[in-house]
């Protein structure tokens, strides 16, 4: 077997012709010791500490490793014991007559726990150009990053140099560059940054695209970070996962997809937070004004469940392709559950959904408040059987949010709050154009379907961001 | 028993927190322009009609600005402007 991935470059020093690699406790190393003597070779042992160094530098994954080099760069890359190839690559034909024909080889020192994460942060810890904060000796960790105001009241997991290289594995983008200006502060947010608080807030490293897709979405000027963050209102972002990253990752979109219990979902909305808050400088009781704020202010991130959905996904609603991952943030604030066990019909379970979602912020309050609809798997069944499409299900809920002047002025039912009296003789909208969102998630059981209420619609306040998530 | 320090990656900014310097209150307002930033926070127009009332009954010269939504910073050019052509700004804040 011949490898192709080599290194780009060889590390200094190292000689035309053959090199290989070794270690000790390798029983396929120890069979081949004896042949190294009558080899034109220059051996490089995994055993001292140069060695080591060489061979994480030239990416060795397996011992013994036989390579070709050919004016500085090579060439030919041989794994494990070939008897052939060695024969070839050395021109003794007689190498090794009393070994067998074959043999595979072992795992590379470089691999070892411990030693790969001492020698990437010997290695690669340079190239992270955050500051560097040491810990006394006798500080509880997990105290000191209360203590430094890093957590969202929650524990984190310390970002130390071996777990944010590990986090960076998870993206193909260099770890300088600059993702977004985070509110609100306005400071330049590298990849790197993200990562280190993908870290903290317990990710792993294939969560960190999501995590930098909602970061991107985040900080647009449509969905309006900063006015979120410093709102006295509830509300802060929300993320809605789509595509094959959903299940890559293991996200929930299933039983309970709103609540607690997976990793993914819990720590990529957790990451977006505590960037906002690090990185951005978005504290409570500093620029952060809410009045009451709301859980999902530790983290709110779920997937769509698109298998088992009656309409095409939230994603392709808001323009992305079918086939791709993407990220949706909406300024939510809050779950309201929507209970109907009895509805049968799409027009009945539409007329339930529209009487819930009049009373989104306040139900004399027109326009100026978004929504997100998540409909459960069992009231979809409804609309599937009826062959309600998306369109159709938003044009019904529509014509039934459309709210009566007289009813929703100032005084009207009692009730102080409302529209100017000259508002009387018209009719509104609940919803803006494009302020209603619809996805589907939940579990198999329960005719139950929920209404996340949304901020200040709009230019006003936010508009729903939809990004892809790239590798 | 040996005591091993760790080293962490700072999750922030890194800006240390930077007190901004404040422009030095003038001592009266005879003869400076007055800004009046209104952001859209509802009544906050009844609050700056009354300060403007007050201001010019004094003779001074007043200037009203309006942030396009109170949700968001005031754009770049609202700020040069307002930086440029008043000497003193009143923001009101309402609800």
């Amino acid at each position: 077997m011949t490898a192709t991935a080599a290194p780009a470059t060889l590390p200094d020093g190292l000689p035309d012709g053959l090199i290989v690699v070794v270690r000790r406790e390798c029983a396929t190393c120890e069979m081949v010791a004896p042949l190294l003597d009558e080899m034109p070779v220059h051996v490089i042992s995994e055993d001292d500490d140069e060695g080591l160094a060489t061979s994480y530098g030239l990416g060795i994954e397996t011992v013994p490793t036989l390579l070709r080099v050919v004016g500085g760069r090579e060439v030919e890359r041989l794994i494990g014991w070939q008897r052939g190839e060695w024969r070839r690559l050395s021109g003794d034909d007689g190498l090794g007559k009393d070994l067998p024909e074959w043999r595979p080889g072992c795992g590379s020192r470089t691999l070892d726990p411990g030693i790969s994460e001492e020698l990437d942060v010997r290695f690669r810890g340079a190239t992270l150009r955050s500051r560097r904060v040491e810990l006394a000796g006798l500080e509880d960790e997990v105290e000191a990053m209360f203590d430094r105001g890093w957590t969202d009241g929650l524990p984190v997991v310390p970002p130390t140099e071996a777990r944010v290289l590990r986090m960076l594995q998870g993206t193909t983008r260099a770890a300088s560059e600059i993702v977004a200006l985070v509110p609100p502060d306005l400071v330049e947010c590298t990849v790197e940054k993200v990562a280190i608080n993908a870290v903290l807030a317990g990710c792993k490293p294939e969560y960190l695209p999501v995590v930098l897709a909602a970061v991107e979405a985040a900080c647009t000027d449509e969905f309006n970070g900063h006015g979120l963050l410093a709102t006295t209102f509830h509300s802060s972002p929300v993320v809605i996962v789509n595509g094959p990253i959903r299940r890559a990752i293991g996200m929930n979109s299933g039983v309970n997809a709103l609540g607690q219990g997976n990793r993914a979902n819990a720590t990529i909305g957790r990451a977006l937070q505590l960037v906002i808050r690090n990185v951005g400088g978005g504290r409570p009781a500093e620029v952060d004004r809410a009045t009451q704020g709301n859980p999902g202010k530790y983290t709110f991130c779920f997937a769509e469940d698109e298998e088992g959905s009656p309409f095409e996904s939230l994603s392709v609603a808001q323009g992305a392709s079918a086939a791709a991952s993407t990220v949706t943030l909406f300024a939510g604030a809050g779950v309201q559950p929507v209970v109907d066990q009895l509805s049968r019909t799409p027009e009945s379970l539409a007329a339930t959904y529209a009487a819930c979602l009049r009373t989104v912020a306040h139900p004399k309050l027109p326009i100026a408040f978004d929504a997100l609809l998540v409909v459960s798997p069992e009231h979809g069944r409804v609309f599937r059987e009826a062959g309600w499409s998306r369109a159709k299900l938003l044009e019904e809920l529509t014509l039934r949010l459309q709210l009566r002047g007289e009813d929703i002025i100032r005084g009207a039912g009692g009730i102080a709050e409302g529209l100017p009296e000259s508002f009387a003789g018209a009719t509104l909208p609940k919803f803006r154009h494009g302020g209603l969102l619809i996805c589907h998630a939940g579990g198999d059981a329960g005719l139950f379907s929920a209404i996340i209420a949304g901020w200040a619609s709009g230019s006003t306040g936010s508009t729903p961001v939809t990004r892809e998530v790239r590798p | 028993m040996s005591v091993r320090t760790q080293i962490v990656l700072d999750p922030t900014g890194e800006r240390q927190p930077s007190a901004r310097e404040v422009t030095a209150r003038p001592a009266s307002l005879d003869g400076l322009t007055v800004g009046l930033l209104d952001i859209t926070k509802a009544r906050g127009d009844v609050f700056l009609n009354r300060l403007e009332e007050l201001l010019t009954e004094r003779g001074l010269r007043t200037v009203r600005y309006r942030k396009p939504t109170f949700t968001k910073p005031a754009p770049i050019d609202l700020r040069h402007e307002i930086a440029t052509t008043c000497d003193v700004v009143i923001e009101a804040l309402a609800d």
